[in-house]
C-alpha cells in the first residue's frame, strides 16, 4: 500500500466531488432561472476549450493540432455566446419598478 | 509556469464555476453569479495559453469563435433560445471528439505517452459519449427549429437496432483499447455519429425540454471524459457540474410530464399520432362563450387574477401584450399574478424568460407549487395559449394518458377564462373537461387580438 496512487483514482475522486457540489448548488437553482442554468451551464462545458488548446499547443503544425485549432474555435463560440446570453437574459430580469 | 501554478489556477476558476451556478438561486444574485463564471473561465483560458506554443493561431480561433458567438447571443430571439442551446451542445460535442482524436494523434503533447488501458477507456467513453451529443443535437436542432419535422420518425425494430449498434460500437472500442490503432476507433466513432441521428429522431417536439436538458448533460459528461484522458482537473470538475445540472433539469421535466426518461428517450409520444386516436375531432359539447369586452369585464370587477400562460402565448407573440393588460388591472386595485407550469415552454424556465422580456415584474411570476393553494381564493383565471397543463382529467380521470401528471389547478378558481383559437385539442390529443365547467367561459379568438381587445375595453 505504499505505492503512489494512480492518476485514475485522484480523476474519479475529483469527478465525484465535482458531481456532489454539483447536485446540491443546482437543486438549489430557481426554476424560473432554468433557462438561464442552460445557457451557462453551456458556457462553463465550453471549458474544452482548455482541451482544445492543449491539442493546438505543439510547435509543429500536423492533423493534431489542426483538430485543436479548430476545436478551440467551435468551443470559443460556446464560451463567448454563452456568458452573454445569459448575461442578456439575466439583465431582463426586474423587480417591479412601477 | 509551473505546473502546480497552473493546477492552482484551475482551482480558483472551478470555484468561480460553482460560484456561477450558486447564483442562479435568486434573480438578485444571477447578474453576479455570471460575472463569476466569466472570471473564471478568463483564468482558465488565459492560464493555458501560458502553456502552449502556437499562440497567434489559438488566439485567431478564439477571436472567430468569441466573435460568432458574441453575435449569436445578441440577436438571438428569446423564442428561439432552445435551438440555441441545442446548437451549443453540438459543438462542444464536436469539440470533444476533435480533443479526443487530437489526444489520440500526439499523447505526448499532453504528457500522457505512453497510453495506458486507462487513458484508452477513458478515451473511448469522451469519444462516443461526444459524438452521440454532437449529431442527436443537431437532429434536436432541426427539430425545434422547424427544419426538421417534429414528429417522431418510427420504424421496425428500431429499438433492437438501435441496441445492435450500440454494442457494435462498444465492440470496436475494446478492439481499439486493445490494439490501440485508427481503424477501430474511426469505425467507432462513425457508429456513435449514427447512433446520436437515431436516438433522437424518434422523439417527438413536446418531449424536446427533456431532450435539450439530457444532451446538455452528454456535453458536461463529454468534456469531464476528456479531462480523465488528460489527467485535466479543470475539465473533470467544469464537466462534472454541466453533466449533473442537465441530469437534474432532465429529471425536473420528466416528472412534470409524469413520465419516466426511459419512456421520454424510447419516444413516441409528443408529436400527437400514435395516441390521440383522431386528434382534433373531439365530441360536440355546449361551451359558454364570450367576447373580449365580457372578459375585461370580469377581470375589472375582480380582486385577484391569475394568468396561465403557455407557449401558445409566445406562438402569437401576446406577451407585451398581456403585460400591459396586467398594468391596467393593477392599476384598477386588481391583484394580479402568473402561474408557471414546468413544461409552459419548450425548455426549462423558458416561460418565464419570455415573460421577462416583456418586462413582466418577476416577483408576479409564480412557480405551479407555490401558487396552487390560491386558486380556490382567486376571482378570475385568465388561460391564455395553455391546454394539457390545465387539465383536470391528469387529477379525476385514471383512464386518461396524462393521469398522474401535476397540473395548475386553474379549474378550483371562482371563474375560468379560456383564451383559445378554436376547441382543437392540445399536444396530447386530449379533451379538456375545464373548457365545459359551467363558470368557465371560452374567449375564441388570437391571443394577442384577444389581449388588446381587453385593453381597449379596460380603457373605457
Amino acid at each position: 500500500m505504499s505505492s503512489a496512487v494512480d492518476p485514475v483514482i485522484i480523476n474519479l475522486t475529483v469527478f465525484v466531488l465535482a458531481v456532489v457540489v454539483g447536485y446540491h448548488v443546482v437543486w438549489n437553482v430557481t426554476p424560473a432561472l432554468h433557462t438561464p442554468l442552460m445557457a451557462v451551464t453551456n458556457a462553463i462545458s465550453g471549458i474544452i476549450i482548455v482541451g482544445a488548446m492543449l491539442a493546438a499547443g505543439p510547435e509543429q503544425l500536423d492533423a493534431g493540432t489542426v483538430m485543436g485549432l479548430i476545436a478551440v474555435m467551435l468551443a470559443a463560440v460556446n464560451v463567448f455566446g454563452g456568458f452573454l446570453v445569459t448575461q442578456r437574459m439575466l439583465s431582463m430580469f426586474k423587480k417591479k419598478s412601477k | 509556469m509551473s505546473a502546480n501554478f497552473v493546477a492552482l489556477a484551475y482551482l480558483t476558476a472551478a470555484v468561480l464555476f460553482i460560484l456561477a451556478l450558486k447564483g442562479l438561486s435568486s434573480p438578485i444574485s444571477a447578474r453576479r453569479g455570471n460575472m463569476f463564471g466569466m472570471i473564471g473561465m478568463a483564468i482558465a483560458v488565459l492560464t493555458t495559453l501560458t502553456i502552449t506554443q502556437n499562440l497567434i493561431y489559438i488566439v485567431l480561433a478564439i477571436i472567430v469563435g468569441g466573435v460568432v458567438g458574441a453575435v449569436v447571443a445578441r440577436r438571438i430571439q428569446m423564442t428561439a433560445m432552445p435551438e440555441l442551446v441545442a446548437a451549443m451542445h453540438s459543438l462542444v460535442g464536436l469539440a470533444a471528439v476533435l480533443v479526443a482524436m487530437s489526444a489520440f494523434y500526439n499523447p505526448v503533447a499532453y504528457g500522457i505517452a505512453p497510453l495506458h488501458a486507462s487513458n484508452l477507456i477513458e478515451l473511448f467513453i469522451g469519444t462516443f459519449v461526444g459524438a452521440i451529443t454532437f449529431t442527436g443535437s443537431i437532429i434536436a436542432f432541426g427539430k425545434l427549429s422547424g427544419k426538421l419535422g417534429s414528429k417522431p420518425l418510427h420504424f421496425v425494430g428500431q429499438h433492437w437496432f438501435n441496441l445492435l449498434l450500440g454494442v457494435v460500437m462498444i465492440a470496436f472500442g475494446i478492439m481499439f483499447i486493445f490494439t490501440e490503432s485508427w481503424t477501430p476507433f474511426l469505425i467507432m466513432i462513425a457508429l456513435a455519429l449514427a447512433l446520436g441521428v437515431l436516438l433522437i429522431m424518434p422523439i417527438g417536439g413536446a418531449d424536446m425540454p427533456v431532450v435539450v436538458s439530457m444532451l446538455n448533460s452528454y456535453s458536461g459528461w463529454a468534456a469531464a471524459g476528456i479531462g480523465f484522458t488528460l489527467n485535466n482537473n479543470m475539465l473533470i470538475i467544469a464537466g462534472s457540474l454541466v453533466g449533473s445540472s442537465g441530469a437534474i433539469l432532465s429529471y425536473i421535466m420528466c416528472k412534470a410530464m409524469n413520465r419516466s426518461f426511459f419512456n421520454v428517450i424510447l419516444g413516441g409520444f409528443g408529436g400527437g399520432d400514435s395516441e390521440a386516436g383522431g386528434a382534433g375531432e373531439v365530441e360536440q359539447r355546449p361551451v359558454r362563450s364570450g367576447s373580449a369586452d365580457d372578459a375585461a369585464f370580469l377581470m375589472g370587477n375582480a380582486d385577484s387574477v391569475i394568468i396561465v400562460p403557455g407557449y401558445g402565448l409566445a406562438v402569437a407573440r401576446a406577451q407585451h401584450a398581456i403585460n400591459e393588460m396586467a398594468d391596467h388591472l393593477i392599476k384598477n386595485g386588481v391583484k394580479v399574478r402568473y402561474a408557471i407550469h414546468p413544461v409552459a415552454g419548450r425548455m426549462p424556465g423558458h416561460m418565464n424568460v419570455l415573460l421577462a422580456e416583456a418586462e413582466v415584474p418577476y416577483d408576479q411570476v409564480l412557480e405551479m407549487d407555490e401558487i396552487n393553494n390560491e386558486f380556490a381564493d382567486t376571482d378570475v383565471v385568465l388561460v391564455i395559449g395553455a391546454n394539457d397543463v390545465v387539465n383536470p382529467a391528469a387529477k379525476t380521470d385514471p383512464n386518461s394518458p396524462i393521469y398522474g401528471m401535476p397540473i395548475i389547478e386553474a379549474h378550483k378558481a371562482r371563474t375560468i377564462l379560456v383564451v383559445k383559437r378554436s376547441m382543437a385539442v392540445g399536444y396530447a390529443g386530449l379533451d379538456n373537461d375545464l373548457f365545459y365547467l359551467d363558470k368557465t367561459m371560452m374567449v375564441f379568438g388570437d391571443a394577442k387580438k384577444v389581449v388588446e381587445d381587453i385593453i381597449k375595453s379596460l380603457q373605457h
